[in-house]
């Protein structure tokens, strides 16, 4: 009857056609919403799993986290070195972890930094080493696969963070040393290198007080090209300082989350911002979107339903002497009733494979489209077990829909069938 | 004595009137008869009845020896599908499937395997096998009648009922329309009953019963 049933829908291919798009649609928006909510919330949480605070320059503190933690929207600014001295003897830290950003090679963000950093996302190496001297730089798998990157290769990165916003740092090229094992988070979208590398590559002078990518050096050991040896922070040649964009802060007990963001925000001039709660508020920000689209989804899919519905109600009635003559074939009532339910199941089920293929489609021709949504770690290839709830529903509603005239036909008056022929 | 058909002491009321009362049948397996009457004498009720759409007040039914009468409406859909053919007066051919098509689901509800060489030949006896992939409407009325006589042969029935085959033909093709039928009967080893008010074939057939009961 599964045969019948397709060349009945085939008969009438536009109506078919129509009511596939019109559950296509609805599916597609709330598969969409689905991708979205779920792989950004996640993303979301995955980045600030082991991050208490980030500490940064004044300003948004939603900014402060989407640069620091999921590096992508622009930096608050940069705070002094010497801020970040002081909050590495605090008490309450357990680990600090600086950020230096400023530069991108292919789009990828380049991020000065030091070892602990791929402790904070669990990365690893997957081939190489690590950055430790001056000019080495460790690729995250994201970039080394994008950019056909190889150890020992050399690149220049370009001003800005995103790709073709400024000048190349010719004079500066920085070698991949290593490229770090897939870890689902930002990190694979990152290259990583010292803080110093950073502050080299533009200029300013420094001597290596705070340990970045040189783990175990003893500072005052290590003889460095910009090595200043007085008390006073350095001054780079343009009188630029050495700063750093933000800190990446463990909490070493409970009470320190009390103090320190109040201690940061009310004493000094940075400003000190939990990733948990901006995180959260980020997400309630959009989930009154997203459940407002979702509602819309689902009216469509109604409508979708009740077009199948008036569908398979009117072609009820007018295939009643074909549906008789079936009876007289051979059919029995169920046969009858199945073939209806199965126009309905395939309509429906049409509908949602269409929509769960442009869903993909569309995420791959964002994703192409806005760069911010790789770097926001959305993969368009991820099917997600909530696309087979609605893929189900979907069914459901197709059912739902053939249940009436399915009925109307099961209940039919057999006594006048060969009447209607 | 083997019968096609066996109708004994048919009382039928539909809303309380009487159709068949006392009514008596007996159709030899071979033979061909003609169920002659005006619209409304009852013919399409006495088709319900043979086809178990309907059951009788009291009285007989059997088809090739099996009572229809006392069935389970699963188990007269079963009698009806192993045993009945049927072409109807508007012929009703399936739009969606093409001639093909209609055949193979005519064997598959009568629970007979498609079998395209059998079909292909039995469209070659009624002169269509051209037509094999056509559809309905692309077919003329003659090629739509013999296409449905074809339906309703594919599964090899024992009795093959057609509804007022005729009515709407002039006498060529009233007379070509009687003989595929008697024909394809013949060929097939089916037992023909013919539905109709067309006195015109009454020549054509072994016998003819007479309704004139109160209309259905």
């Amino acid at each position: 009857m599964i045969g019948l049933a397709l060349a009945y829908l085939c008969d009438r291919a536009f109506t078919t056609a129509l009511n596939i798009l019109l559950l296509a649609i609805a599916s597609a928006m709330l598969m969409l919403l689905v991708q979205f909510g779920t792989q950004l919330s996640e993303n979301l949480q995955r980045g600030t799993a082991n991050i208490d605070l980030v500490v940064g320059a004044k300003g948004s503190p939603l900014q402060l986290i989407l640069s620091s933690i999921y590096h992508v929207d622009e930096p608050t600014g940069n705070i002094p070195l010497s801020a970040m001295k002081r909050l590495q003897h605090d008490p309450g830290v357990a680990s600090l972890t600086p950020l230096a950003l400023g530069d991108n090679f292919d789009g990828y963000r380049i991020v000065g930094t030091d070892q602990s950093f791929l402790s904070l996302y669990g990365a690893g190496i997957a081939q190489g080493r690590s950055f430790s001297a001056p000019s080495e730089a460790v690729m995250g798998a994201t970039v080394a696969r994008n950019t056909g990157a190889k150890l020992g290769q050399k690149f220049v990165g370009s001003h800005g963070l995103a790709e073709s916003e400024g000048e190349e740092h010719e004079h500066a090229p920085l070698t991949v040393t290593g490229i770090l094992t897939p870890t689902g988070t930002v990190a694979d979208r990152l290259i990583l290198t010292s803080v110093e590398t950073v502050w080299d590559v533009h200029g300013i002078e420094h001597h290596h007080e705070h340990g970045s990518g040189h783990e175990g050096d003893t500072h005052d050991e290590h003889e460095h090209a910009h090595h200043h040896d007085h008390e006073e922070e350095p001054h780079g040649r343009e009188g630029l300082q050495p700063e750093v964009t933000a800190l990446l802060i463990r909490y070493r007990n409970a009470a320190a989350a009390l103090r320190l963001p109040s201690m940061i925000n009310r004493q000094t001039e940075m400003q000190a911002a939990s990733p948990a709660t901006e995180s959260a508020r980020f997400i309630a920000l959009f989930g009154a979107a997203f459940e407002g689209a979702k509602l819309f989804g689902w009216l469509l899919a109604a409508t979708g339903g009740l077009a199948i519905f008036v569908a398979l109600l009117g072609m009820a009635r007018s295939r009643e002497g074909d549906l008789a003559l079936l009876r007289v074939m051979g059919a029995n009532r169920l046969q009858l009733f199945a073939t209806i339910l199965f126009e309905g199941l395939i309509t429906s089920g049409a509908g949602a494979m269409l929509g769960l293929l442009v869903t993909h489609g569309l995420m791959v021709l964002a994703q192409s489209a806005f760069p911010a949504i790789a770097e926001m770690g959305i993969s368009p290839f991820r099917l997600l077990p909530m696309e087979a709830g609605i893929v189900i529903a979907m069914l459901a509603i197709g059912a739902l829909a053939a249940l009436i005239p399915a009925i109307c036909v099961y209940r039919g008056n057999l006594s006048n069938l060969l009447a209607s022929l | 004595m083997s019968f096609a058909l066996h109708i004994d002491n048919l009382d039928f009321r539909y809303n309380d009137r009487p159709v068949f009362s006392g009514f008596n049948l007996a159709m030899e397996r071979g033979r061909h008869h003609l169920l002659l009457g005006p619209s409304g004498s009852g013919k399409t009720s006495l088709l319900n009845l043979i086809c178990g759409f309907a059951t009788p007040n009291s009285g007989i039914i059997s088809v090739a020896g099996a009572r229809m009468t006392g069935l389970s409406e699963r188990q007269r859909d079963a009698l009806r599908r192993d045993h009945i053919g049927v072409v109807f007066q508007t012929l009703r051919l399936v739009s969606a499937l093409d001639v093909l098509g209609n055949l193979r689901l005519a064997a598959k509800l009568a629970g007979v395997r498609p079998d395209d060489a059998h079909i292909a030949e039995l469209l070659d006896r009624l002169g269509l096998v051209h037509k094999l992939h056509a559809y309905p409407r692309t077919l003329s009325q003659g090629e739509a009648q013999r296409a449905a006589i074809a339906r309703a042969l594919v599964s090899c029935p024992g009795l093959l009922i057609a509804d007022e085959p005729t009515s709407a033909l002039d006498n060529a093709n009233m007379e070509k329309v009687a003989q595929l039928l008697l024909d394809t009967a013949e060929q097939t080893g089916a037992t023909l009953l013919v539905a109709t008010h067309d006195e015109r074939l009454t020549p054509y057939f072994d016998a003819a019963v007479r309704l004139e009961g109160a209309p259905a």
